[in-house]
């Protein structure tokens, strides 16, 4: 069984869109582009969140979108840990409910030892009670990664993860990503709009430009290289 | 003297209205909350006219449509052996009807505070429709429900026109408070007049009063 990410989408309206990814197990890509290139849609077609007329996305061998066999699994069936760019944290629901919503097959006592285990993960095991209009928007963020985590996702997807915080709280995103990818064997997409953050830690670069994945390679190559549509976007971009 | 026969009415009138409308606020108020539906508009637009057109032009249309004439009208009285104008089930009606605004229009601005984000938090949390709704929605959205629930009883202690359009004012079936007060104004009783007013005026209060503390509550949490 091949293990990794593949997406397929094409769509022509509302926006276009004709995507091509492969993301290998273990791997993170930075799916890199100006706004409204279509990334976070992207990001929700992977989780089930919004469906593109055709396309097939195929997680582990397991199809979770297919138009042509009909097939198009819920998002709250596909095994997908996502960190919204807003962090949607339950805002009635401490550090540690909104960790456990997401184990809600398990008991109790259980999800919550869980919970617990994975808020010190993000060091936040002391914070567990708190509210998250309690909390900074950092620590926001990680109970939000925390529970991304605790479906024991096949997939983690985090939207604009550096966009709107500071730098020390950049800086602890990317150390609890990279201990992340030492720790498992999933696929990782990190969607930004600034490369630079994006890309640290990234195994592989995509860029977006208006709705079409125009190229993708190893992280290094496509900065290093002159002449990529993604350096001349981002000699654009200064 | 305290007409009361008609303020044990007037309850019974806000108490049911309130438990008709509840679970319809629930259901259209959070639909319309999340539909991408086109014609949503004009069906927020029908939905609004009970507040805008005179309870005079409701309550005829009330009557005409509810009269023994009508198929509503000729229907129940096939059923129940007596027509539904002029008796306290056609009043409950108009005031379910006329009341609709003030219950859907508080529960649909709580379901759209809550934001997309917060729902499709849920689903890749793994939770079905109803468990959203359940675990997140409603405990978010309880303070908006709690006033519309608040605003239907008050107007419904105070609802005057449509009520003495399609209820006339028979003492123990349809007479409220706020008919029991002008009856009284029209026989010269203004002191009694006046007790019941007040006691009305402080029940409304009361439950507006309420209705803002929840709404507060409901800001602060947000």
């Amino acid at each position: 069984m091949p293990k990794g990410l593949s997406i397929t989408l094409r769509q022509s309206a509302p926006i276009p869109l004709a995507v091509e990814l492969v993301v290998a197990s273990g791997e993170t890509l930075a799916l890199v582009g100006a706004s409204g290139a279509g990334k976070s849609t992207t990001l929700r077609a992977i989780a089930g969140l919004y469906q593109a007329p055709q396309g097939r996305i195929v997680c582990n061998g397991e199809i979770w979108f297919d138009h042509q066999q009909g097939i198009n699994v819920p998002g709250r069936r596909r095994r997908v840990g996502v960190v919204f760019q807003s962090y949607a944290l339950f805002p009635h629901k401490t550090a540690l409910s909104n960790v456990s919503e997401a184990m809600l097959d398990q008991p109790r006592r259980a999800r919550e030892a869980i919970a617990l285990e994975l808020l010190d993960r993000v060091h936040l095991g002391d914070f567990a009670d708190r509210l998250p209009r309690e909390l900074s928007g950092g620590q926001q963020q990680r109970v939000a990664l925390a529970r991304a985590l605790a479906r024991d996702p096949h997939v983690l997807l985090l939207d604009e993860p550096f966009s709107a915080v500071d730098h020390p709280t950049r800086r602890a995103m990317h150390s609890l990503l990279a201990e992340i990818r030492r720790s498992t064997k999933m696929p990782i997409i990190i969607v930004s709009h600034d490369v630079e953050d994006a890309s640290r830690g990234a195994d592989q670069i995509c860029y977006m430009r208006d709705g079409v994945t125009v190229e993708q390679g190893p992280t290094r190559v496509l900065l290093d290289t002159p002449h990529t549509h993604l350096s001349r976007w981002l000699k654009s971009e200064l | 003297m305290m007409d009361w026969q008609a303020l044990r009415l007037s309850l019974l009138l806000g108490v049911l209205t309130v438990v008709i409308l509840a679970p319809i606020a629930l259901v259209v108020g959070r639909w319309l909350a999340t539909t991408r539906l086109r014609g949503r508009a004009a069906i927020e637009a029908a939905l609004t006219l009970p507040l805008v057109l005179p309870p005079t032009v409701i309550g005829f249309y009330l009557l005409v449509g509810l009269g023994p004439e009508s198929p509503v009208g000729h229907g129940w009285i096939s059923m129940f052996g007596q027509p539904l104008v002029f008796s306290f089930e056609g009043v409950l009606f108009a005031s379910v009807l006329v009341n609709l605004p003030f219950a859907v229009q508080p529960t649909q601005r709580a379901f759209e505070a809550i934001g997309q984000d917060l729902r499709d938090a849920a689903a890749t949390c793994g939770h079905s429709l109803w468990r959203t709704i359940w675990r997140i929605e409603l405990p978010l959205a309880w303070p908006g429900i709690v006033t519309g629930a608040v605003l239907v009883f008050a107007h419904t202690l105070g609802e005057f026109g449509v009520v003495l359009m399609v209820g006339g004012s028979i003492p123990g079936e349809t007479r409220t408070l706020a008919l029991s007060i002008y009856d009284r104004v029209q026989a010269f009783d203004n002191a009694s007049a006046a007790r019941m007013a007040a006691l009305l005026m402080a029940i409304s209060l009361i439950a507006v009063t309420a209705s803002f503390v929840l709404g507060g509550r409901s800001r602060k949490r947000a």
